[in-house]
This record gives structure tokens, C-alpha cells and sequence, in this order.
């Protein structure tokens, strides 16, 4: 009972903050601001999301080579950098980890 | 082919080769609940009601430690605030939409499609076929994020972590976030918000990643001030 009252309380706040802005009426403008504002959001969420993945090891900043998932990640981000392709970066980020995991 | 047609497809292109980052991800998201308690019918209600990743492996988390049902509800919105974000920032894109087609765009705004419409559609929101590229990416990107979290409440813990698939989940963040990195004031927003993510990790229900958010935005509008003043 509890399980399903938590299951319908996120599924009502995860649409809310969906929907949100998309069901403004199109009459309504946003403040010049926060449209300049929200150019920023989508580069400063996704570094957020995976900046901590790279250089944390178990919660604790680690820029050492033994880090084989920063290494990794540097040759994922010169690969995106460079070619600007999804499925590529993802393989050779993948290839990566494994060949650093097996030189260090 | 009329240009609707045409942008379906593209959509359809560009999303189904994310299939190799949703799939791991999902599967880790469907083990975390099997693991946590949650029973399949209920975990995969979950997965297709709420469908957003990273406030599910919260949720889980929290479920399994017997954290009250507010609390649950309260971390997977401040995991989930860059939806609110993202509903704001493609707003201008679906604004002359019919309701039903926003609805549609609401639920499905995720963070894969967000960022690959974002990648497509960015400097001309005048363009047509928005609706149609948003919908081609949405679906394979929906069915395989449903099937990858189905296998892994089924599958358990049997999966090999010698694979380190996990790795997969920010590549793809990587993937999306490093062709957005177009000028200055947009590589300082990303380097700030990375680096305070870094550093509040330790903050209680997932904070870190709205305080990184908002030092992002912050510091991306005064790079561009600072920019402008100088010329």
C-alpha cells in the first residue's frame, strides 16, 4: 500500500515538473533572463551528471592514473570533441576503461 | 516524403543507437529494485509511471533503507529538478503545440531525448517537424528503457560485473554534453557545475546536482557578461 502511495507520488511530481513550462499558455512570455538563464541548463546538468562518475572514487576526489575511469572518460570526451558522435564515444569509452583497467 | 515523415525518421535515427547506454542503465535500474524489495508488478508500474532513471535508483535505495513515503517522494523530485529545467527550456520549441501533443512532450522528456532534441533543433526553434523528430526519438528510447529495466527486476544480480556496463551510463551524458560546448560562456557553465557536483557529492538526497545546476547558470551568465563588456 505505502509502495504504490510512493509510486503515485513520484509519477505525479516527476509529469508536474515535466509539464510545467510546456502547458503555459503560448500568450505567456518568460522574463528575457531566464530564457538566457536556461541556455545553460542543458551543458551544466549533463557535465553535473557525470563529472562526479569520473572523478570520485568511493565519494573521494581521485586524480590519480589508478583512476582508470577519468582516463577512460578523457578519451570518451576528446572522441565527442572530435567527432561528435554518440555510439563511438560510448565504445571507445567502454574500450578504454577495460584497456586502462588491464594496464594499471 | 512530406518533411514530418522525414523528421520521424531522423528521430527514429538518432535515437536508436542509444540503445547500447539506456539498456545498461536500465538493467542496473531494474536490479536496484528487484534488490531493494520493490515486487516486479509494482517495480515495473514504477518504471513506466514515473520513467526517470536516476530518481528510481534513489527511490530504491531509500525503499530498501525504510525511509517513509514523503521522504521517497520528496528526494526523487530535488533528483528529478532538471526535468523542470529541461520542461522550461524546450518549452519555446512546443509552445504553438495542440495540449494532447505537450502532454505527449512532458512525458517522454527524458534526458536522452532532451539533449539529442536540444543537439538538432537548438539555434531554430522556427524549424518545422519539432513534434515529429521529438516523437521519432522518444519511442525506441521509451521501449528500450522499458525492456532493459523489465530484464534486469527478472535477470537479479546474475549479470557479470566484469563487464563494467555501468560505465556506459555517463559516456552517454558525455556523448550529449561535449557537442553542446559550442563558445566560452557555455564551457565555463559546464566546468563550474561539474566541479561543484564534484564537491557537494556529499550533500544528503542528490542536493549536490541542483546547487551544480544553478553555479552553472550563474557562472555561464557572467562569463557572457564579463564577454561582452570586453569587446
Amino acid at each position: 500500500m505505502t509502495l504504490w502511495l510512493i509510486i503515485v507520488g513520484m509519477s505525479l511530481a516527476t509529469f508536474g515538473q515535466r509539464a510545467s513550462f510546456l502547458l503555459l499558455p503560448a500568450r505567456v512570455q518568460l522574463p528575457a533572463l531566464l530564457r538566457r538563464a536556461l541556455r545553460y541548463v542543458p551543458a551544466a546538468v549533463l557535465t553535473a551528471i557525470w563529472a562526479p562518475e569520473l572523478l570520485l572514487q568511493k565519494g573521494v576526489l581521485s586524480l590519480a592514473l589508478g583512476n582508470e575511469r577519468l582516463l577512460a572518460g578523457i578519451v570518451a570526451i576528446a572522441i565527442a570533441w572530435r567527432y561528435r558522435v554518440t555510439f563511438g564515444t560510448i565504445i571507445a569509452g567502454l574500450v578504454a576503461l577495460h584497456l586502462f583497467d588491464w594496464m594499471f | 516524403m512530406p518533411p514530418a515523415r522525414t523528421e520521424f525518421r531522423a528521430g527514429l535515427r538518432a535515437g536508436l543507437p542509444l540503445f547500447i547506454a539506456i539498456a545498461p542503465y536500465g538493467l542496473v535500474t531494474g536490479v536496484a529494485m528487484a534488490a531493494s524489495g520493490i515486487p516486479t508488478l509494482e517495480a515495473m508500474a514504477m518504471s513506466i509511471l514515473v520513467y526517470a532513471g536516476a530518481s528510481m535508483l534513489a527511490a530504491a535505495q531509500l525503499i530498501a533503507e525504510g525511509a517513509p513515503a514523503l521522504i521517497v517522494v520528496a528526494a526523487a523530485f530535488i533528483v528529478n529538478l532538471r526535468l523542470l529545467m529541461y520542461s522550461a527550456s524546450i518549452r519555446p520549441y512546443f509552445a504553438h503545440e495542440p495540449l494532447g501533443r505537450r502532454l505527449m512532450v512532458s512525458y517522454a522528456l527524458v534526458d536522452n531525448p532532451y539533449a539529442l532534441f536540444i543537439q538538432r533543433f537548438g539555434p531554430h526553434p522556427e524549424e518545422a517537424g519539432k513534434f515529429d523528430y521529438f516523437i521519432g526519438l522518444a519511442i525506441p528510447i521509451w521501449l528500450c528503457w522499458q525492456a532493459s529495466v523489465g530484464a534486469g527486476i527478472l535477470v537479479g544480480n546474475q549479470l557479470p560485473a566484469a563487464w563494467k556496463l555501468e560505465f556506459a551510463a555517463p559516456l552517454a551524458f558525455i556523448a550529449m554534453s561535449i557537442p553542446l560546448l559550442r563558445d566560452k560562456q557555455m564551457v565555463a557553465a559546464a566546468v563550474s557545475a561539474g566541479a561543484t557536483a564534484v564537491l557537494a557529492h556529499g550533500l544528503p538526497l542528490r542536493a549536490g546536482l541542483a546547487l551544480a545546476a544553478t553555479v552553472g547558470i550563474a557562472v555561464g551568465l557572467l562569463t557572457e557578461k564579463l564577454l561582452r563588456t570586453k569587446t
